[in-house]
């Protein structure tokens, strides 16, 4: 230890370690807390129902085309590739089932996450962020207007119901999408393609569980995203690193969070 | 825009989500097929299972007729206990045969049965008795080499 103050290469650099470890944990402890705080100030959101409408409008509806053409080009990619492969072992017909299988438990909920963390929730980042730096939040609370209540939890509550929604249509256009090429355009016979999807495609095990996962990945991305936003610097560059910040994280969440859900929930018929 | 628009839109966005959650539902996920109809529980044995799994189907001449619910091990018998759920719309004679099965040459495993001719049906807890293992390739594949080899010997002999 007393070496410490003579190898003054390496004291300042575990210290700036430290430190930042220390910031990630205070950060993480400041988010959870924030998170408890707005699930408890949800009241006004849910009651002043119109208030969550309106951000549905801005997080939902916009993200709207992009999910439904992302989707479609998802489907048809998966028809084309899927089809390649498959009928490699004579298997084509089995296309559905590799269309739909993949879309509703991972690439629905995933990709549309991605796409509602990199449209929506950005957007919630940056709207809140420039509130705090134009001071609208402060204005707010000096009218005795909790802004978690009226700015911040309608916003959640909009990214959480949106996001099934979104994952739902994106599985859908998706599914309809692998249709149109596996079948109106190889050629895949029809009825194959629909029987065979719907014989192996489980209600519960399949479509439920993708639906859990959008629940999850939209709490995920919506808790970082107005978080992000009431923690920003406000400034200009505050904002921006803010809106960045928001992405990444999300986009890392998702994925870990697609891991870990994954794990338990499709893994369990073969272990048990 | 104001406060009507907005709604209006909402609104479509809504029932387009609930549309295609109802889409996957139904005719991806084909929710009319089983869940909801009452089983009843049957049991076999074998002495191999092959790689048959939880949810399998249970196929009857062809038409499912229900799911395989639990696979386990009896450690008296060194033997695996298969237990299905079988759909109570369909009845099945007490002397049943049940045969594990592969669905094409690199299918699925699923549970056949073939109806026997007692006039006893099978209820809830039976043990199906007549049952044939899953065929285990490497096994096939031995039998045949011990099979071609002993031919060739006879043949030598003859000589």
């Amino acid at each position: 230890m007393a070496e410490g103050g003579r190898t003054g290469g390496v004291a300042p650099l575990l210290e700036r370690l430290g430190g930042a470890v220390t910031a990630r944990i205070w950060r993480l402890g400041f988010a959870s807390r924030f998170f408890g705080y707005m699930l408890l100030h949800s009241g006004t959101a849910l009651r002043r129902f119109q208030l969550t409408i309106r951000e549905i409008y801005f997080a939902g509806v916009q993200s709207l085309i992009i999910i439904l053409v992302s989707g479609l080009f998802v489907g048809m990619v998966l028809g084309l590739q899927g089809y390649d492969t498959l009928q490699r072992y004579g298997s084509s017909e089995a296309l559905g089932i590799l269309v739909a299988l993949s879309l509703v438990r991972e690439l629905g909920p995933v990709v549309a996450g991605l796409l509602f963390a990199s449209r929506a929730g950005s957007a919630i980042t940056a709207e809140i962020g420039l509130m705090k730096a134009t001071e609208q939040i402060a204005a707010m609370e000096m009218m005795a207007v909790d802004p978690i209540a009226r700015v911040v939890a309608p916003r959640f509550w909009a990214g959480v119901i949106s996001m099934p929604l979104l994952a739902a249509m994106f599985s859908a256009m998706g599914i309809f999408g692998g249709y149109l090429v596996g079948v109106k355009l190889i050629g895949v016979d029809e009825g194959a393609f629909w029987s065979q999807m719907q014989a192996s495609v489980d209600v519960r095990e399949d479509i439920l569980n993708g639906v859990i996962k959008s629940i999850v990945f939209g709490v995920a991305v919506t808790w970082i995203a107005v978080f992000e936003g009431y923690d920003a610097q406000p400034t200009a560059e505050g904002v921006s690193s803010a809106t960045t910040r928001t992405v990444v994280t999300s986009s890392l969440a998702i994925l870990a969070l697609d891991f870990v859900l994954t794990a338990l929930m499709f893994t369990g018929g073969n272990a048990r | 825009m104001n406060r009507a628009t907005i709604d209006v839109w909402v609104g479509v966005f809504v029932a387009a989500g609930f549309a295609g959650l109802l889409f996957l539902a139904l005719k991806v996920g084909n929710l009319a097929s089983f869940s909801t109809s009452q089983t009843y529980q049957v049991q076999a044995k074998f002495a191999n299972i092959g790689g048959l799994k939880i949810r399998a189907p249970v196929k009857s001449a062809g038409v499912v007729v229900g799911r395989v619910s639990e696979v386990r091990f009896d450690n008296e018998s060194y033997e695996a206990i298969v237990t299905f759920n079988l759909d109570t719309r369909f009845q099945f004679p007490r002397d049943t045969a049940a045969k594990i099965l592969t669905s094409g040459l690199l299918g699925e495993q699923y549970v056949g049965l073939e109806a026997g001719g007692d006039g006893v049906m099978l209820k809830q807890g039976d043990r199906l008795r007549l049952t044939q293992s899953a065929v285990v390739l490497e096994n096939l594949i031995s039998q045949f080499l011990f099979s071609k080899a002993a031919e060739d010997k006879d043949a030598k002999d003859k000589k």
